[in-house]
């Protein structure tokens, strides 16, 4: 039995209504003639406010407002991947087909394609008993990603029928469970409520980082897979550029991209670039693990609010499959602008700046959905989802709430810097702000697949960096040339630091990504470098001589130079290092 | 339907551009409304609310001389429609699309909707066509291309006046012959300014390819929400119906902005920054992601916005929002502007995020990339050396750091320095560029591929000889 009942008011996305007194509260609901979505955020008696995720030009009193008996969902199923929709998961690229290139009300269209055919590859015996959360069989989704098909979460019984190996649609049936003496069909698509986490059986530590290629990241501040991240700056600071990249070459199985309020071309730059990059492990396109979610800036509001929990929600269900899913959140601060605009709209009380009071706990929910878990069923399965937010400062102020609360509740703070951008250093990140809290927990993996020096390396740079930062106070009032030598000596290393290592180009084929081993080298040999050349300079060789070794041209150019695998160069070039300093040692004699 | 054609007498409240009209049927949210004043005169409005109690409608010409008693409002049944048509190039308009330069009204029955809709994501083409403006700092170091959206960052008395009529005047597609026309859509500009603006066209002759939208200083702030919106709809019918590749020049943003805030104040709604509307970011992306190009369209739409920073400030809301939702920017500098320095344009915060596809090989020249970016990097070490000079004078400097002040200067007179009239092509600029480049070291331009530097550098004299 579904509530019906009228427009009352209207207000731009927010509409009121009455004779809802049945429905419940984020029902999803049709309102007016159109059939605009909309889900209901405030109830009283038989009064409902109502968040509208169409425009609603043109909406009269008295039109008529149905509820669907379900809260907002998604649709779950194989055709998600390489798939982009909008923020309540409306298919864009079905919309352009029946609409033009502008978006308009499209009817009846469906998130996912219910003609087209998969093949089932079932996994699961008869007779077994099943639980949610238990894989019944499996679709090669795309050349990448296996497809899980799962048990629904809360059912749980016999397996009486499954499907042979075979093409079906997502909604004929492929299994079915006998569920307290009743037979219970399962279809390959489920749905599942947006704004519910869903459940798992317990969550564990993080401990294997998310291998992002991008140095300044993984070297310097690296986040774990099931990990949290914020990625605050002023525009024109890399943002999107950072998490594209991101995008393109992290190690995780499944990424979901959200374009939450951001502009349409950039969504057209993933869109473009996205199927013809090769994954550097898979050698397959990067599509084919991708999803988006595309709530371009110009697009209904409300729905940029809904965009995250649908993002969210999708990582979930892959994380439930067993994927280490990452997802990146472009921009978050336009989320929090649409809950405050909604909230200005239904006249609540606003606390800082203008956002809702309750803008810190919608954050901790969201981040919280995060983490590294052991999932339902009766296998041992581990997922993870890693969320990645980029947040808009206004006038680039951290101090905001947007960017303070967003820091209370993630881990890995990578912080933008716009003197760094204007410098044309990127990746922005400033080495002095940012931080990251799996550095303890990420150690081991580091110290045994790559190198058991990796954190006293890491610990020595930053030292270096940060000996640095207060030289420079100095020389920018007397001078470089005022130094001691020795001192002179780290603020050498320390541009060889910046430029040959924090800097990296995500326009160079080679540059754009570098493999932990490669991380690693290079940073020892710029440490290494650095001990060695503090031993001449103490026995008094010059300064301007260690700055003309011939190696340390090679040393600059050794990110570009040098591709992922032919890292024994890297090791003829530590040589030649070592040979350059004891050259230079022994014409000090 | 029921309340079209019938005339509701009184309303029930008048506030600053707002009146309520109670017991109204069958109105939808966002209808065009037409409001008679006692003296006959017809103003327009538009539906912001609907409740069971009353509408709520904004006036677009103000609410001046409204009594609560004798106002008459008509509900028109659709939201907001301009007239588009090829006929309105060459022409003037107001904020309504309709003629205010004395020549007769259009022959169209084309209209269309000012709000447009949202462009789907999928149905854009990524922008990549390069566009001449002949300016150099603009085509070298912030490339302009098809379908992007590049604000200029100006402050109140600094020339973007100049340089946005210079732009129009020479902004092209290189090698190419098609249809280029220009929507110039003026909000809140003075007199002069708009004079200033009309005679440049005139002179040129450019005037035949631009429809002018003009809002003024003293017209009603309401009706500036509007001008961009009618420019716009035209621009996107010229792009996409008439295969128009159109340059939208949009100045100034910041009067749009002061509008926007001062209805939203005058509907009593919760501010956020500085007193302007929370939503204003999505109220301006409304405008900005207009621009664009849409697969299987031959024409596009590049958008040109201008604003004045209040106190010079980048962090104001107006010029942070804005930068959050352009594709870059192009800064200007009181300090430049002071030396004489024409146009003023500051490269280091100015950034086009869409040059890196738009330019090289094929569309500029294959040393553009690399040229821009040794440019930008040399320029900031520039600035670093100015900043040291004021503390230990010039005296101090060692020889490399006396190179780069060299450098500095003959970039900033050279090649951001240039004539109003002045049209140099993209092989120019980069002449320019690297003749400023000679006064520096060889092994300094690490940013530029070897080859290059034997190709473009040009000669110093011990080596000629």
């Amino acid at each position: 039995m579904t509530a019906k009942g009228s427009v009352i008011r209207v207000a731009g996305p927010v509409v009121e209504a009455k004779g809802l007194q049945d429905s419940v509260m984020h029902e999803m609901v049709e309102v007016g003639n159109d059939g605009l979505i909309g889900e209901i955020i405030r109830l009283e008696g038989e009064f409902a406010t109502i968040q509208v995720y169409q425009p609603t030009t043109g909406l009269k009193l008295n039109e008529p407002v149905l509820g669907t008996g379900s809260p907002l969902s998604v649709e779950l199923a194989p055709g998600l991947i390489g798939n982009v929709f909008d923020g309540i998961q409306r298919p864009l690229e079905s919309i352009r087909q029946i609409t033009g290139p502008f978006i308009k009300q499209a009817r009846g269209v469906t998130a996912l394609n219910r003609e087209k055919k998969w093949t089932f590859n079932p996994t699961a015996k008869v007779g077994a008993h099943l639980i949610g959360g238990d894989i019944l069989g499996t679709v090669q989704e795309t050349d990448l990603v296996e497809h899980r098909v799962m048990v629904p979460i809360g059912l749980q019984g016999k397996l009486t029928k499954i499907a042979s190996k075979g093409d079906y649609t997502i909604v004929e049936t492929i299994a079915t469970l006998e569920v307290d003496g009743k037979n219970a069909d399962v279809q390959m698509l489920q749905k599942w409520p947006v704004r519910t986490p869903r459940p798992n059986t317990k969550r564990l530590f993080a401990t294997v980082p998310l291998i992002t290629g991008q140095r300044v990241i993984d070297t310097f501040f690296p986040i774990a897979k099931g990990g949290s991240a914020a990625i605050p700056g002023p525009f024109g600071a890399g943002k999107t550029v950072t998490q594209q990249q991101l995008a393109k070459w992290s190690d995780a199985n499944i990424v979901i991209y959200v374009g939450c309020g951001e502009r349409g071309n950039e969504m057209v730059d993933v869109l473009d670039s996205f199927p013809k990059l090769l994954d550097p492990t898979t050698g397959h396109p990067l599509m084919e693990r991708t999803i988006l979610v595309a709530n371009t800036s110009n697009m209904p509001v409300s729905a940029r609010e809904a965009s995250i929990y649908t993002g969210i929600a999708l990582a979930e269900y892959y994380r439930d499959m067993g994927y280490a899913v990452a997802l990146m959140a472009d921009s978050t601060s336009r989320w929090a602008e649409a809950l405050r605009e909604v909230s200005g709209r239904l006249e609540e009380m606003p606390a800082e700046e203008g956002f809702p009071s309750y803008l810190p706990s919608r954050l901790a929910e969201f981040y919280e959905r995060t983490g590294v878990v052991e999932t339902l069923g009766q296998d041992d399965r581990t997922g993870s989802i890693c969320a990645i937010g980029a947040v808009s400062p206004p006038g680039g102020d951290f101090s905001e709430p947007v960017t303070q609360h967003t820091k209370r509740f993630t881990r890995v703070f990578w912080a933008l810097d716009a003197e760094l951008a204007d410098a044309r250093h990127y990746p922005s990140i400033n080495w002095m702000t940012s931080y990251s809290g799996y550095i303890a927990d990420l150690a081991g993996w580091w110290h045994n697949n790559v190198d058991e020096k990796w954190n006293g390396y890491r610990e020595e740079a930053m030292r270096i960096l940060q000996a640095e930062e207060e030289l420079r106070n100095i020389v920018k009032l007397v001078g470089p040339e005022a130094l001691p030598d020795k001192q002179r000596l780290i603020l050498e290393t320390a541009r060889v630091l910046r430029i040959a290592f924090l800097q990296q180009n995500a326009l160079d084929p080679i540059d754009t990504y570098c493999s932990p081993q490669k991380q690693f080298k290079m940073l020892k040999i710029i440490v290494d470098f650095h001990h060695l050349a503090d031993g001449v300079v103490s026995k008094g060789a010059p300064i301007f001589k260690v700055t003309e070794l011939p190696v340390m041209e090679d040393i600059m150019r050794m990110k570009s130079g040098i591709p992922n695998d032919q890292l024994d160069k890297l090791e003829e070039l530590e040589k030649k290092m070592h040979a350059n300093i004891e050259l230079l040692e022994a014409s000090l004699r | 339907m029921a309340g079209i054609g019938l005339e509701y007498k009184g309303v029930s409240s008048i506030s600053g551009p707002i009146i309520m009209v109670e017991n109204v049927k069958g109105v939808g949210y966002d209808e065009l409304v037409s409001v008679k004043t006692q003296t006959g005169e017809i103003r327009l409005g538009k539906v912001i609310q609907v409740s069971q109690k009353a509408v709520t409608v904004q006036v677009f010409e103000g609410t001046t001389g409204l009594s609560p008693t004798a106002t008459r409002t008509r509900f028109l049944g659709h939201s907001l429609e301009v007239p588009v048509s090829t006929e309105m190039l060459g022409r003037v308009m107001n904020s309504y699309g309709e003629p205010i330069d004395g020549h007769p009204r259009f022959f169209t029955d084309e209209k269309r909707d000012v709000n447009g809709y949202p462009l789907n994501p999928t149905a854009r083409e990524y922008p990549k066509d390069f566009i001449q403006t002949g300016v150099s700092a603009i085509d070298g170091l912030a490339s302009l291309v098809r379908g992007q959206k590049l604000p200029v960052f100006s402050g109140p008395g600094l020339s973007h006046n100049e340089l946005a009529a210079q732009i129009v005047r020479q902004a092209q597609i290189r090698n190419a012959n098609e249809p280029f026309n220009v929507v110039f859509i003026a909000m809140g500009l003075g007199h002069d300014d708009a004079d200033f603006f009309r005679k440049s066209f005139e002179e040129t002759g450019a005037i035949k390819n631009v429809a002018m939208f003009l809002n003024l200083a003293d017209d009603p702030p309401v009706e500036r929400i509007l001008t961009p919106r009618a420019g716009l709809t035209l621009a996107e019918y010229l792009a996409y119906e008439e295969d128009s590749h159109v340059l939208v020049v949009m100045t100034d943003m910041t009067n749009y902005c002061e509008a926007l805030r001062e209805v939203s104040a005058a509907m009593e709604e919760v501010p956020s920054r500085k007193g302007y509307p929370g939503y204003m970011y999505s109220d301006l992306a409304s405008i900005y992601e207009r621009a664009g190009r849409v697969v299987g369209k031959k024409g596009s739409i590049t958008q040109m916005p201008i604003l004045t920073m209040p106190n010079d400030d980048i962090t104001h809301p107006i010029p942070d929002l804005t930068g959050y939702i352009t594709e870059g920017q192009i800064v200007l500098s009181r300090n430049l502007e002071k030396q004489g320095i024409y146009p003023p344009i500051y490269i280091t915060t100015s950034l086009s995020r869409l040059m890196k596809d738009g330019i090289g090989k094929g569309s500029t020249r294959e040393d553009h990339a690399n040229v821009a970016s040794q440019l930008y990097s040399a320029y900031a070490q520039y600035n670093s050396v100015k900043s040291l000079v004021t503390i230990i004078g010039e005296e101090g400097l060692g020889t490399r750091d006396k190179e780069y002040l060299r450098f500095g200067e003959r970039f900033e007179k050279t090649l951001i320095n240039q004539g109003k009239m002045e049209n140099r092509t993209i092989e120019q600029t980069l002449d320019i560029a690297w003749d400023a480049l000679s006064d520096l070291p060889e092994e300094e331009l690490t940013s530029i591929k070897p080859e290059y530097i034997q190709k473009y550098l040009p000669k110093t004299d011990t080596e000629v000889k």
